[in-house]
């Protein structure tokens, strides 16, 4: 049983083929970095996502590694072009075996 | 012949600093780690100014969540697009960010997300593109720290 | 006898880790306008803080959503089956708080764990607790944009002196009250950041200083850590106390729950 978290994505439910969409995608993660210390001086392990992708009916149009560098409960926002009705897949892969997985669907006509 | 090795030292001295002067991509001087990271990611491949922008706000009230966006002056057709975007930040412990994946059907090269800074720095992205050139662009920033923080 | 050397060796730490209060201090600044620490934020600070889909704080909103509808406690119940839909039954609510119910001065986090422990026989949570953080955030977001609606009343009136003379005590080895920097010098900078009149009008709030949510009574511990002082206990009845005075100071200022700052 992985650990996962809650996601947020923001998407248009529809759009004109061809055109270009913004997509939006929030999930809550600490991100650890692992530059932390605890109060007794203990060095807190680094625990971060470090994959992003971005399916379009099954094809991978976006991918993004993330480093400690990125900011607590990271967002990406990327623009990808409305080609056709169907799912966008969003997943997220991280340390200690994270995975997170949302789904839109799109209409485009 | 102790003074003959102090003259050699002082000539190989003199020839790097006249050098490092001629030399563009001395001038702007980067970090040590910055620049492996980056020398990583071109291998060795010499990067041209401009086409990139990064933008950053120039004074960040706390360092834990800068929102930083890169804009990347492409056609993106299937002939002519980003491959990938990469952020290099100067001052901070690991200089790798992130690193952003696009393909001909991604429309715009323009990604936002929030960054750590631990520092004021200097902050780099380096777009490489389909036909196998790199490109870069960078903003500075002065991180301050709000006040009133936790005690640890 | 002891105060010969306290305030000298407090202007001295002053002058040093604050120069704008003893280099730049101006006279009294009049409150006739209250401003919320929202104004004093970044361009980039103020669209986290108002665009749903870039403020981190709505997972917390989100989860108390669901906890709302979660059967809790001994007696196995949700906060729906007293409460029903909390977008009409807290509408308004989180500006009343903090409020004196059955003799006891309450505040937001305390009136929710009463509810928990007394009705759904539940375990009290403790401050900052994730789940007692959602279930804050999702109940003080329902009375977003309303006015903050806290006043002197005969009951609270004795707890409202309390924590007035909280604000405008002198605390910590810094000997700074609340008033000194928050009514005083409000507008003026420290250390690079302008400092804030210190309305709780956007609590809870996702400080970017801390990398998650967190109530007021974290905040104002981070004050009197900052001045130096012993903290007051979360939960305790002088937290209570400065919290009733700090919102009925804000009275009609419209609340921004959750709020995000630096």
């Amino acid at each position: 049983m992985s650990k996962t978290s809650r996601t947020q994505v923001t998407v248009p439910a529809t759009a004109k083929k061809g055109s270009i969409i913004e997509i939006r995608a929030i999930v809550q993660h600490d991100m650890e970095s692992g530059f932390r210390y605890t109060e007794s001086g203990k060095l807190i392990p680094r625990d971060i996502i470090r994959i992003f992708t971005c399916t379009y009916n099954d094809v991978e149009v976006f991918k993004a590694d993330f480093y400690p560098g990125i900011g607590a409960n990271p967002l990406i926002i990327f623009t990808t072009i409305a080609t056709e009705s169907g799912t966008l897949e969003f997943k997220w892969l991280g340390d200690d075996s994270y995975e997170a997985v949302h789904q839109a669907r799109i209409t485009v006509s | 012949m102790q003074r003959r090795a102090w003259m050699q030292q002082l000539q190989k001295l003199t020839l790097f600093t006249l050098g490092a002067w001629l030399t563009p991509s001395i001038v702007f001087a980067k970090k040590e780690d910055a620049d492996g990271a980056i020398q990583k990611i071109t291998g060795g491949t010499k990067i041209q100014e401009g086409r990139v922008t990064l933008t950053i706000p120039p004074l960040v009230e706390n360092g834990n969540l800068v929102v930083l966006k890169v804009s990347v002056d492409s056609p993106m057709t299937a002939n002519d697009y980003v491959k990938v975007i990469h952020v290099i930040a100067e001052g901070n412990p690991l200089p790798n960010i992130f690193s952003a994946y696009l393909t001909p059907r991604s429309g715009t090269a323009n990604i936002t997300t929030r960054v750590r800074l631990a520092d004021s720095q200097r902050v780099w992205a380096i777009a490489q593109m389909s036909n196998g050139s790199f490109w870069q662009g960078s903003a500075e920033t002065l991180v301050t720290l709000s006040a009133c923080t936790e005690v640890v | 006898m002891h105060k010969g050397y306290v305030l000298p060796l407090a202007m001295i730490c002053c002058s040093v880790l604050f120069p704008a209060l003893i280099c730049g201090a101006a006279p009294e600044v009049a409150l006739n306008q209250k401003q919320s620490s929202y104004e004093l934020m970044s361009a980039e600070n103020k669209a986290m803080q108002d665009d749903p889909s870039l403020n981190p704080a709505m997972f917390w909103v989100v989860e108390g959503e669901s906890l709302w509808q979660t059967k809790s406690g001994s007696k196995n119940i949700t906060c729906a089956s007293c409460h029903g839909d909390a977008k009409k039954s807290m509408r308004g609510v989180a500006t009343q708080f903090p409020k004196i119910i059955r003799g006891n001065l309450q505040t937001l986090e305390g009136q929710i764990n009463q509810c928990r422990t007394a009705r759904q026989g539940a375990s009290a949570l403790a401050y900052e607790n994730k789940e007692l953080l959602a279930l804050t955030a999702y109940v003080a977001t329902q009375s977003k944009g309303m006015p903050i609606a806290v006043k002197e009343t005969p009951s609270n009136q004795a707890q409202l002196k309390k924590g007035r003379q909280w604000f405008n005590e002198r605390m910590g080895q810094l000997n700074l009250s609340c008033a000194q920097c928050h009514e005083d010098r409000a507008g003026l900078k420290l250390g690079g950041s302008p400092i804030p009149q210190g309305h709780p009008n956007a609590y809870p709030i996702y400080r970017l200083e801390w990398q998650t949510l967190g109530s007021v009574q974290r905040r104002l511990r981070n004050c009197m850590s900052g001045v130096r002082a012993e903290q007051f206990e979360y939960g305790s009845p002088e937290m209570a106390q400065l919290e009733l005075f700090l919102m009925w100071r804000a009275q009609g200022m419209p609340l921004e729950a959750p709020g995000v700052r630096p």
